[in-house]
Formats: C-alpha cells, structure tokens, sequence
C-alpha cells in the first residue's frame, strides 16, 4: 500500500532567452528557476502524505550578496482552485446546529510553502500581501452575496486558513528551502495524505535585501491512481451506471446468500 | 482488534481507510440480528457506519443499497411461500417511489444548507427512542404475562376505524382487505421519505402500520413489505448515486456479505431462543445506539467551526 511519489529532480538547464531577458534589467539580472522531474505524480489510495522536493537554481547571483545570505526563496506549490463554505456552530436548545455561513470562491484547495527563513524576516508584510504570498496573505474572496455582514466576514476570513492548517491542507516550513551551492537550491514542501487531485502550481519567488525581484512557475498534474480511484470516477462521471450497478451487486448478493444457505 | 494482522481498506467514495474485519463483522452482527428477528437492519447500520467516521451522507446512501440485498432474499422467499400481496406492494412501491424522490430533494437541499449531518442524527435519536421504548414496553408486558401464566396473544384486528372511511376503496385480494388506496399511497410515500432520507428500508414502520391501519393480515405483511423496500431502496440508491454520488459500492459490498452470512444464522439462533428475553435485548440495543446519537448533538464540538467543498462546483 505504500505509495512512491517520484522525487522531483531538478532542471538546472538555464534557458538562453531568459537570460537574455534578465541582462536588460541591469544589477537585476538574477534568475530563478525551478524544475520538476514529472509533470505527473500519480498517488494511490493508501498514499499517507509525503514530502516532495523541487530543485532549483538561482542564476547570476551576486556573490557578495550570497555570502552574506541576503538571498531568499519562498517556493509554493499551490493546488487547485474550489470554492469553499465555512460555518459556525451555535447552540439551539442545547443542540450544536450549523448556524452561520460564508461563502468563499478561488480558494487554492491546498498550499505548502517552504521557505530560507520566516517570512516576516525576509520583507514587509506589504510586500507579501502585494504577491498574495503565505497562508495569511492569500486573497480570500467571497462570494458575492456569500457572507451576512463585514464583520461576519472578518471573522470567517480569519478561520478559513486556520482550518485548512488544521487539516495540513495549508502547511508552510520556514527553513525548508536551502542553497546546496550558491547557486543549486532545495525546497521541501509537504504534500498532506488528503491532498486534492487536480493541477497544481508550483512558483519560486526570489528575495534580494527583502526586495521582490522575480517569480518562476511550473506546474504539477496530480492524480490518483489504483481501482478505488477507478471506482471514484466511474461514481462521478458515470453515476447512473454506478447506481444501476450497486443495486445488481445488491440482489446478486442476497440471491447468493439464499443459494448458498438454502434451508434443507 | 487482537488480529494478529489489520487489514486496511480504502473506501473511494467515504475517502478513509477502514479495517474491513470492523466492517465485515459489523454487517455480521446486523445481519445476525436483522435474521434472528427479521428487520432489516438499514437503521442499525447507518448509525454504526456515523460512530465509525463514515461521513453521514456516504452512510445514509450505503445504508439503502445495503438494505437491497437482505430485503431481496427474503421477498424471493415470500413471494414463492405465495405470502406476498404483489398487488398492494405495488401500489405501495408507487407511493415509496414518490416519497424518495421528494426525499432526494430534501436531502440535497440540507446538504447545501449544511444541515444533513443534524437532521439525520435527530431523525435518528427520534425513530430510535420511539422505536426502541416501544419494544422494550412491549417485551416486558410480555414477559410478565408470561409469568403471570397467560398466554401471550396478539391483539385481534378489531374494528374498521377511519381509515376504512377514506374514498377510492381498491380490492386487493391476496390480502383480502377493500381499502381506500390513499392511505396505501401515504404510508408507501412517508416510507419512501425515510429510505432516502436515513438509508433505512423502513420495515420497522412499515409492519406495525401496515397490520393496525391497514388491518393487513399477519402472514402477508412481512412479504409485502419486503417487496415495497426492495423496489424503493434500489430507487433511492440510483437517485443517491445520480444526485450526490454517495454510494460507496466497496463499503456496501463489505456490510453485505456480512449481513447475508450473519443473517442465515441470526435466523437459525431465533428459532430455538426466547421471544421476549430477546426483543427486550434489541431494545436496549436500539435505545443505546440512540441515547449516543442523542449525546452528541449535545457535547460541544472540539472545533465550532468547520469548513466544507460548496456543492456546486464537485470536482470533476
């Protein structure tokens, strides 16, 4: 039952035009890039969660800058986008009832993030809102129509990462990105057991002195593999068959049962 | 468990690991029960399946398709016993047809508004209190009779009361009743109502009102019955299947071999152990299963809030 997911090598190869485009930009001219192995990760049923590692390169690097570790990488793999409600309890009668709701639409259904440091000591918090980068910096946008009040709203707002923390759908390591040269990277992201099937993005942002300079991304195909996966597809995309299919599984039993116990 | 090994298994629409002896034992000792006093067993097994962290809507759907099987066996048994009324069980499949389908559309609808999990526990707590309190009432009246020497004797179905009153009165002759095909249509469609809304093949209701308001004779009832359950949980289970795609065939699989192993010796063990002793037990059984149902909805939840996927955009 165990489940392989493939290492994600890297790529270091360095494409010309990319440098050509960066050489414009003068004392600007880092790049960063990153690399996956497989566009496809394929996960079987018993799959517990792992951790995925991506490769990557920082190219042109001042070396300067490098010794003094003023470089940072933050490398986010980002899945796909879902709409999601969140609600909150209260008491009726002594009973715990869904009472109030928000909406919320766009909602990466999950985020890893792993980092060179803690976030707040890489750069401003205005800059990480600016790039929607981080658990508490992802744009959380309601529904229109999705919510009672602002401050409903607020409060919600506030529980919707908590709650995918919770469920390691969010999860975000501070120290997970390190420079294996100066100019060969390692990100170790963790990809939770429910993690969602779906493209994922994958996106490197580099930091020079807590100044944003540029992002790279690469994308990521999910899948489950195995029969239960089979079985899951042909509920959703073949639902009648399915149905028509588990009522025969149904009388085929209690027909058998009959024959194989039949009274003397 | 005290095996030496656990055997996992991954249910691909409740979407968690389980251990397939839990499961196949618990559709054993359903089954043994449902064989022994011949119920189905549909409103034991979802709330087991809720205890066991299958989420409720997967429950109730399974619930019904797991009903199928036992319900089938022993309509087949009725039906060449001649002890079924094809007749009124068609016309209660018609109402059971109906009610399903009204039922589907509630259960979507509370699904949307986040209440499923919550209505089907108090139905639950609900049918099982009544239920449950009705037998153990009913099992110890008996067990003094029993001791006071009496015979113990199923009251007579007396006099024609109101519902022999309604209009559109219908022959059916294996039955032996003329009754009006109201009633027939409302208790078809209230049970309905309940398999797709609990997962239930509603024989427990459908029995007792089927032998009062109907005055159905004993002999047919059971048959009769078990005809109406496996036409409209299979219905229920195709509409579950189409709408909310929460029939989990692996799960159903597991419970139903067990339930039909465990049946044929529930049966076998009734036959040669005491009536009332034994319902008094069920009882107790029915009455525990609601009081922790009951428990829940009152404990505070570890965490107020909760976050779901918005229905109308599944995953593909």
């Amino acid at each position: 039952m165990k489940t392989a997911v493939a290492a994600l090598i890297l790529i270091i190869a360095l494409a010309a035009a990319e440098q050509a485009r960066a050489q414009q930009l003068p004392g600007n001219r880092e790049t960063v890039e990153i690399g996956l192995s497989t566009d496809t990760i394929a996960i079987t049923s018993g799959f517990r969660g792992t951790d995925l590692t991506v490769f990557g390169a920082l190219d042109n690097a001042d070396p300067l800058i490098q010794r003094q570790g003023r470089y940072d990488i933050v490398v986010v793999l980002e899945g796909p986008e879902r709409d999601f409600v969140v609600r909150r309890k209260d008491r009726f009668f002594g009973i715990w009832v869904n009472a109030e709701s928000v909406s919320f639409q766009h909602i990466p259904a999950s985020y890893s993030l792993a980092s060179t440091r803690n976030l707040q000591d890489m750069t401003t918090p205005k800059i990480f809102s600016q790039l929607s980068l981080g658990v508490n910096n992802i744009y959380y946008e309601p529904m229109p129509d999705g919510f009672g009040s602002s401050e409903s709203l607020k409060e919600f707002t506030k529980e919707l990462p908590r709650l995918k923390l919770k469920q390691h759908l969010y999860n975000q390591r501070p120290g997970d990105v390190q420079f294996l040269s100066s100019t060969l990277f390692r990100a170790t992201l963790s990809l939770p057991a429910n993690v969602p099937v779906g493209k994922h993005i994958a996106r490197a942002y580099l930091f020079r002195n807590g100044e944003f300079l540029r992002e790279n991304a690469t994308s990521l195909n999910i899948v489950k593999a195995g029969l239960e996966f089979r079985i899951y597809r042909a509920a959703n995309q073949y639902s009648l068959l399915y149905g028509l299919f588990a009522v025969f599984l149904a009388v085929v039993t209690g027909w058998m049962g009959r024959l194989v116990f039949r009274k003397d | 468990m005290g095996l030496g090994f656990a055997l996992g298994i991954y249910l691909p629409i409740a979407e968690i690991s389980v251990n397939v002896f839990v499961l196949f034992f618990m559709g054993a000792a359903v089954g043994f029960l449902s064989g022994m006093f011949g119920v189905g067993g549909g409103f034991l097994i979802t709330p087991l399946l809720i205890f066991y962290n299958i989420p409720p809507a997967v429950a109730v759907a399974t619930g019904a398709n797991q009903v199928i099987a036992s319900s089938f066996s022993g309509a087949l048994t009725h039906f060449k016993r001649g002890t079924l009324d094809v007749k009124l069980g068609s016309l209660l499949v018609v109402g059971g047809i109906a009610g399903a389908a009204v039922g589907i559309y509630v259960f979507v609808l509370l699904r949307e508004l986040g209440q499923l999990d919550l209505i089907v526990s108090l139905l639950y707590v609900i049918f099982l209190s009544t239920v449950g309190g009705l037998m153990l009432y009913e099992s110890l009246q008996a067990m003094r009779r029993t001791r006071a020497g009496q015979l113990s004797n199923l009251k007579k179905p007396g006099q024609h009361n109101w519902v022999h009153r309604l209009p559109f009165k219908m022959r059916f002759r294996a039955s032996k009743i003329y009754v009006s095909i109201i009633p027939v249509l409302v208790l078809g469609g209230a049970i309905g109502f309940l398999s797709s809304i609990m997962g239930v093949g509603g024989g427990f209701i459908m029995v007792p009102a089927m032998i009062y308001l109907l005055k159905v004779p004993t002999n047919v009832v059971i048959g009769t019955s078990l005809y109406q359950i496996v036409f409209v949980t299979a219905f229920t289970t195709v509409m579950q299947a189409t709408t909310n795609q929460s029939v989990d065939i692996v799960l159903a699989m597991l419970l139903m071999t067990g339930g039909v192993i465990g049946a044929q010796y529930g049966a076998r063990v009734g036959q040669k152990l005491r009536g009332e002793q034994l319902r008094a037990l069920l009882a107790m059984l029915v009455l525990a299963v609601g009081l922790r149902l009951a428990i829940e909805l009152f404990v505070t939840p570890d965490d107020l809030y909760s976050i779901t996927v918005a229905l109308a955009t599944r995953a593909p």
